[in-house]
């Protein structure tokens, strides 16, 4: 007698199987669940893990990484090139220059080491590399006092400051007095040498230990071109409403100088560790580097800081003396903490590191993301936190204010571009320079303008409206300049009759 | 005989199976405070660390004296409803912090935008009648936009945790 068996569903061991089977599978499900769990609050309860201990000598990002691995890695990715619409971009070997870009350039920087390499900006991974190779440096003697924005100077000022007779070692944490007269005593020696000697005393480019201190990982500057500009500021009487710690500082005693590290909040430390280098300075080789904030931040503030400053030798300020013309000119340097400074979001409180280095959560913590780049590459995170509108409208917002100033630029530029060549037919027509003084000035106003704009990396939109004023004085300095020339033109040749 | 012995087996083996899926689910939920997230406690809020940063804006919030995270993110009109959101949130908390993939900066969506601005008017009727009486307090008109932030807080942003 056969029995035939039931089908397979019906038979009781299949279904039990079954029972068992999801019952199992149920449990590795939960076990999973409670493994992420665990994970999470593991990643909750820590933080960051000493794994090396570092102090006032650790120079080498990659000390500093181990225990900060990943504020690191974003340090590192400044290596990968991205460029935006107005900024970066260009091979891998090399930026692309501004000087086959813009044909205005090279008559606007004549006579001037601009003329010979001029390149857009790179990840901040490169700026000793491309500063060493540029033919600025290569093709012209240069001081060591470029290197105060282009390598991690802290260390290596204070070795040549002890060298150089300063008291104390620089086991001394930063703040200290001797430490200060390290740092101040290092930045005199170095800056005076030649660029070629002074490169052999860095070795990285801007590091950990410019902005952070060594123990605490709290912001700090170093740079002492900041640190005796930033009191000039503090001691001027520009209202400067976005560094509220500063107006605090001007209703006390002011029986000691402005210290950032001492009086600034840590937000505005967001930004000052930045305005280190992004700021407009005099970097030698006539005299120590400088930031000429002394009467304020402003274009025409700092134009007349320079105007009333005198070298050693007696003589005005001036960048270098036009070739084309004889004009004695100005060059600007990336002004972006004074941009900034102008604008509305400085005036909201908003610090460069929000959209440069917005957070960035990683597991269970919120980092500033350390890839410093533009933040049209990373909009989410730099706009969207405050502007909630879809991605491509804010970037049409931001290019829309970009494409405006680099029309108004470019008409700038024609501008001054039209009265360097008025000025050097007039020259040639055997006006002597000493009857031009007065157009000298002129082309001296319009240029310094239009290349405070052109230097400033945001092609606007740190402070719009003040781009669009600056240019326009720009525009009306150099037409007037050439009207003045027209009139003298006119007056010879009625005394030639 | 052979299907006996099987049938047997499992029976012996179900019950254990089933009692360390039970053990287990019941670990896991007591390991993970599962019963917090039955009662106001704002505190219940940063089991997760994601809610970190909105915990510490809040306690230094205006309303931090006058409302917690419940009295303004979840309805009070019944109680029904009241845990019907909780429970819809709670799903979608959990599965985004479990698996990960969540964007950032993370955005209130509009069903949870519309149970805040009731609860602003909630409490500020008062204030916000005369307002309301010509209309919704600017509730988007352009759904291209999906602005996950109108009325009282599109201006007021930081009186509950800032951002």
């Amino acid at each position: 007698m056969t029995e035939t068996k039931p089908p397979l569903f019906n038979r009781p061991a299949f279904r039990l199987g079954l029972i068992a089977a999801a019952a199992a599978a149920g449990t590795i499900l939960v076990l999973l669940l409670n493994a992420s769990i665990s994970k999470h609050k593991a990643e909750a309860s820590k933080t960051s893990v000493r794994v090396v201990e570092m102090d006032e000598t650790s120079v080498d990002p990659a000390i500093w990484g181990k225990n900060f691995p990943r504020q690191y890695d974003g340090y590192l990715r400044t290596i990968e090139r991205s460029g935006t619409k107005y900024g970066g971009g260009g091979s891998e070997t090399l930026a692309i220059s501004k000087l086959t870009e813009d044909p205005h350039l090279p008559v606007i920087f004549d006579g001037y080491a601009f003329a010979l390499d001029y390149r857009q900006r790179r990840g901040h991974a490169f700026m000793l590399d491309d500063q060493r190779a540029t033919k600025r440096v290569t093709e012209r003697p240069q001081p060591g006092a470029c290197l105060h924005c282009h390598a991690s100077t802290t260390v290596p000022y204070r070795e040549a400051g002890l060298k150089a007779g300063a008291p104390g070692t620089l086991a001394e944490p930063l703040d200290s007095a001797n430490a200060q007269a390290q740092l101040q005593a290092g930045f005199q020696a170095i800056g005076k040498l030649p660029y070629a000697e002074a490169t052999k005393l860095v070795k990285h480019p801007v590091a950990c230990i410019d902005c952070h201190d060594p123990k605490t990982m709290a912001l700090r500057v170093t740079k002492p071109g900041f640190i005796n500009g930033i009191d000039a500021l503090a001691r001027s009487s520009e209202p400067v409403p976005h560094l509220p710690s500063i107006e605090t500082w001007r209703k006390g005693d002011r029986s000691r100088n402005y210290d950032a590290n001492r009086d600034a909040s840590r937000q505005e430390l967001r930004s000052m560790v930045c305005g280190q280098c992004h700021v407009e300075y005099y970097c030698g080789p006539k005299t120590t580097l400088f930031f000429p904030w002394n009467k304020g931040l402003k274009v025409e503030q700092i134009e007349a800081t320079y105007s009333e400053y005198k070298f050693p030798d007696g003589h005005r300020f001036f960048d270098w003396k036009h070739k084309r013309t004889g004009a004695e000119v100005l060059k600007a340097q990336h002004p972006e903490f004074e941009m900034w400074s102008q604008g509305v979001h400085a005036r909201s409180g908003v610090a460069c590191a929000d959209c440069h280095m917005p957070y960035v959560r990683e597991g269970a913590l919120k980092i500033s993301d350390h890839q410093v780049r533009s933040p049209l590459l990373n909009i989410s995170r730099a706009c969207q936190t405050c502007h909630r509108f879809p991605e491509g409208e804010l970037k049409a917002r931001v290019e829309a204010i970009q494409d405006k100033t680099h029309t108004l630029m470019l008409r700038a530029e024609d501008a001054v571009v039209a009265l360097i060549n008025d000025l050097e037919k007039a020259k040639n027509d055997g006006i002597p320079e000493t009857a031009l003084g007065d157009i000298f000035e002129l082309q001296r106003k319009a240029q310094w303008r239009t290349d405070f704009v052109n230097a400033e990396n945001s092609m606007g939109f740190h402070a719009p409206q003040e781009v669009a004023r600056i240019l326009g004085e720009a525009i009306d300095f150099a037409r007037q300049g050439q009207l003045a020339l027209r009139d003298l033109r006119d007056k010879t040749k009625t005394a030639k009759k | 005989m052979k299907a006996k012995s099987s049938v047997l087996i499992l029976g012996l083996a179900i019950p254990i199976l089933l009692g360390v899926f039970f053990g287990s689910g019941v670990y896991t939920f007591v390991a993970a405070n599962g019963t917090s997230y039955l009662s106001d406690n704002p505190a219940v809020c940063v089991n997760c660390h994601v809610m970190q940063e909105n915990y510490d804006g809040w306690l230094h919030g205006s309303h931090h004296a006058v409302a917690t995270c419940n009295d303004c993110h979840l309805p009070h009109n019944n109680i029904v409803n009241k845990y019907f959101v909780k429970a819809s949130n709670g799903w979608h908390h959990s599965q985004a912090f479990t698996m990960g993939g969540y964007p950032d900066p993370i955005r209130i969506k509009p069903g949870n935008a519309k149970v805040l601005e009731d609860n602003c008017v909630r409490c500020h009727a008062g204030l916000t009648g005369e307002i309301t009486a010509h209309g919704t307090l600017g509730v988007p008109t352009d759904p291209a936009r999906r602005a996950d932030l109108y009325g009282c807080v599109r201006c007021h942003p930081g009186v509950g945790h800032g951002r």
